[in-house]
């Protein structure tokens, strides 16, 4: 069973490419299975059709204690038999969103959620590494496989390497590896370069570049994956390709944050940003 | 340098030689020969710091000092403790604060309460059952008169909105609802919780009481823990003065006279370390002069009780004298008594607020010396208070380790070694005589004529108790 992570910048799209390329895995005959670790709970919406009703954390909060939690419960099934779970968690402003997903994580595992079978399990994880709860997916020895989502744009490319410096301290105690950078192109000046050379930079590789194409919308309003929806659009094609090349993946790295200003520098050498001169003139 | 001086130095030179290098630099500042003309540059300990680690502090928290010390006393508010069950347990009445009232019904001091956070509030906050708690609360004791929340850890970290629960149902209740952000993590011993209570009674309570009639002997007895019946024993003095003591806190406190306290002419502050902070408020805000006082043995009860009449008027003058004639023949019964048996024996003492200092007068009245003396969680200003009491060459100590109390115990050779809980079974089993004196071991009081008789016959019975003997000492 592989485990695996996608983080990145909230709003980049790791909700949605990460349930479209399970979906593909799936449609491949891959057993797969998706665990939520954000509080709005809509890592699964798409897989199942519907937003996820009973997380874990909800429903332990309804019941008294997680002890008193049946698997069952909070453990659904959608499209071609991937398995979903959301941990759920607090309204924003109130509470620690980030005790909720280790309680979560913690319940699911102790509770055999992840089956004999399963081949993948991906954890969807709410933003950047904020604190100790956010980063419980890669402690422990749970997902020991990692991928960035991110774009072009320079907050995104930030937290790509930012999420880069918590996978390099887990790694270091851990047996955590960063697989790649999938970019999730925002139609930004040279994204294709600036991305395989960021990736190249923090000693991975730019795994898939997925182009933008408005089918992901369509499809995202019906609360369907491309795979489902328009399996033979092309954009679903991009999504089987970025399936195929994870399965596939045997680039797994300590992964070679940069800093600030060799962020800035890559920008600049690929004319996205002014340098200071040229701006003040 | 005197030699006295010099050979204490040298001792804890030999005491400290045990500890890593790092370690030794650190806590060689903490650990001073006493010079009481304060002229020594290298005689003034640094304090107030956060302790190293592995030397296993004494020290308690934020939480314990603004609980257990400052608002837990408090007789007709409930203190909620917020967070899980741990931190309201074990600082359930731990101080043996004595009040009178009818527990449950009118007054609360020994009873417990707590939110008892779970798993979900610390995932989904604890507000919602806070409000609960409140309401509950109200529901099943109507006479109280307030409610404090003290915050344990936790709610520090998940950012509870305590302060917005307590606003919206003091409305709801008509009184007060104090939030006490005293998390344990914050600052580095209990000190700054007292601070932090402090500052809540400013802004919760004080100045918000009305009093109908004003006299120009009116009083607060201020930092008095009422630990086995202190404040009644100080109260009693002041009353016998003529002075009208209209507020008394927090040793069997009301809300009532902490919010009436601006009144009083005069501020009378036992406990200097937990209750300066509002007294220095009272001076800015209010103009009311506050002073300090030491009713530990009858040399310094006769002294405060002059130094405090000569803040009034004659009238208050005479009655102090009539009162020193009173029970000074009682007080030096009891000195003839106790004297003879505890004359020249010594005193080793590592205590907090401010008893390494104003028992010290106590223990020489009935012919002892404190050879040794130090604070768990003193301030710079406090120790500045003990050099002139000490002898020069004594040994002051600062957030002691057990490793460093057992040494100078082992050197000192002190008759009797007063300190806490903490330290009492450890002394047990070196066979040296031990008095818990953070509440008097079960005992009391020890403040003013009331205690002075306990506090010798406390003396006499742990010094020469036959029991020491019979344990197998340590050599």
């Amino acid at each position: 069973m592989r485990q695996i992570a996608i983080y990145g910048k909230g709003g980049i799209g790791k909700s949605t490419t990460t349930q479209n390329l399970v979906a593909a895995l799936a449609e491949a005959g891959r057993k797969c299975m998706i665990i939520g670790c954000d509080p709005k709970a809509d890592s699964t919406r798409l897989i199942l059709n519907r937003k996820m009703q009973n997380t874990v954390m909800d429903m332990a909060r309804e019941k008294g204690t997680v002890e008193d939690l049946d698997l069952d419960e909070v453990l659904l099934t959608g499209f071609k038999g991937i398995r979903c779970a959301e941990s759920g968690g607090p309204e924003p402003g109130v509470g620690c969103a980030g005790r909720g997903v280790i309680t979560a994580i913690n319940f699911l595992e102790e509770n055999g959620a992840y089956g004999d079978d399963t081949e993948f399990v991906f954890y969807d994880v709410l933003g950047d590494v904020v604190c100790g709860g956010f980063a419980m997916p890669i402690r422990e020895g749970k997902a020991k496989e990692i991928y960035i989502v991110t774009s072009g744009e320079m907050m995104a490319m930030y937290a790509a390497n930012n999420i880069s410096r918590g996978v390099l301290k887990y790694a270091q105690s851990g047996g955590v590896r960063l697989g790649g950078l999938i970019c999730n192109s925002r139609q930004t000046d040279m994204e294709y370069d600036l991305i395989s050379e960021l990736a190249s930079k923090l000693g991975t590789q730019m795994i898939h570049f997925v182009p933008r194409d408005n089918e992901v919308q369509r499809a995202e309003l019906r609360r369907k994956t491309v795979i489902e929806y328009a399996p033979d659009h092309p954009q679903a094609d991009q999504y089987r390709e970025l399936a195929r090349k994870i399965a596939d993946n045997k680039n797994f790295v300590i992964p070679t944050p940069i800093t600030m200003d060799e962020l800035e520098k890559l920008l600049m050498d690929y004319g996205i940003m002014e340098k200071e001169e040229e701006a003040a003139a | 340098m005197s030699t006295a001086i010099k050979d204490t130095q040298k001792m804890i030179e030999e005491v400290l030689d045990a500890y890593p290098e790092k370690s030794k630099k650190e806590r060689a500042k903490h650990l001073a020969a006493n010079d009481p003309s304060g002229q020594c540059s290298t005689c003034q300990v640094k304090s107030n710091v956060k302790s190293r680690p592995g030397v296993m502090t004494v020290r308690g928290c934020a939480y314990a000092g603004a609980k257990g010390v400052v608002w837990g006393p408090v007789k007709d508010q409930i203190t909620v403790s917020h967070g899980p069950i741990g931190c309201g347990q074990y600082s359930w009445w731990s101080r043996r604060n004595y009040y009178n009232g009818q527990t449950g019904i009118d007054t609360f001091g020994t009873m417990h309460i707590t939110t008892d956070f779970q798993e979900k509030n610390i995932v989904y906050g604890g507000d919602k059952g806070l409000d609960g708690a409140l309401h509950e609360l109200k529901e099943l004791f109507p006479l109280a008169k307030g409610i404090g929340i003290l915050s344990e850890c936790p709610v520090g970290l998940i950012g509870d909105d305590i302060e917005a629960v307590s606003k919206r149902v003091a409305k709801e209740f008509n009184y007060p609802i104090v939030p006490v952000r005293c998390e344990g993590f914050r600052g580095v011993s209990q000190s700054l919780g007292h601070h932090i209570a402090n500052d809540t009674i400013k802004d919760y309570v004080l100045g918000k009481g009305t009093l109908d009639t004003s006299t120009p002997y009116d009083v607060a007895l201020i930092g008095d823990y009422n630990i086995g019946g202190d404040a009644w024993a100080s109260r009693k003095i002041l009353e016998e003065m003529g002075l009208r003591v209209i507020s008394q806190y927090t040793g069997d406190a009301t809300i009532n006279e902490i919010a009436i306290a601006t009144k009083a002419k005069l501020n009378l502050i036992h406990c200097y370390r937990s209750m300066n902070y509002i007294c220095r408020h009272m001076e800015e805000e209010y103009g009311i002069p506050w002073m300090e006082f030491n009713f530990f043995g009858p040399t310094k009860t006769y002294d405060s009780i002059r130094k405090i009449a000569a803040k009034f008027d004659e009238k208050i003058q005479e009655k102090a004298e009539t009162v020193i004639a009173k029970y000074k023949p009682v007080m030096d019964e009891i000195i003839g008594q106790f004297r003879p048996k505890l004359e020249g024996k010594k005193v080793m003492l590592y205590v907090g607020g401010l008893r390494p200092r104003h028992t010290i007068g106590a223990y020489e009245d009935l012919g002892m010396e404190v050879v040794a003396s130090g604070y768990e969680f003193g301030h710079n200003d406090d120790y500045k208070r003990t050099y002139p009491e000490m002898k020069e060459g004594a040994v002051i100590m600062d957030d002691a380790t057990l490793y460093e109390l057992e040494e100078f115990t082992r050197r000192l050779k002190p008759d009797m070694v007063g300190s806490g809980i903490k330290e009492k079974y450890s002394y047990h089993k070196l066979g040296v005589p031990f008095r818990q004196m953070h509440s008097w071991d079960y005992s009391g009081p020890y403040h003013g004529f009331d205690g002075f008789p306990v506090f010798a016959r406390d003396m006499d019975m742990t010094v020469n108790s036959p029991t020491w003997d019979l344990i197998r000492r340590k050599k």
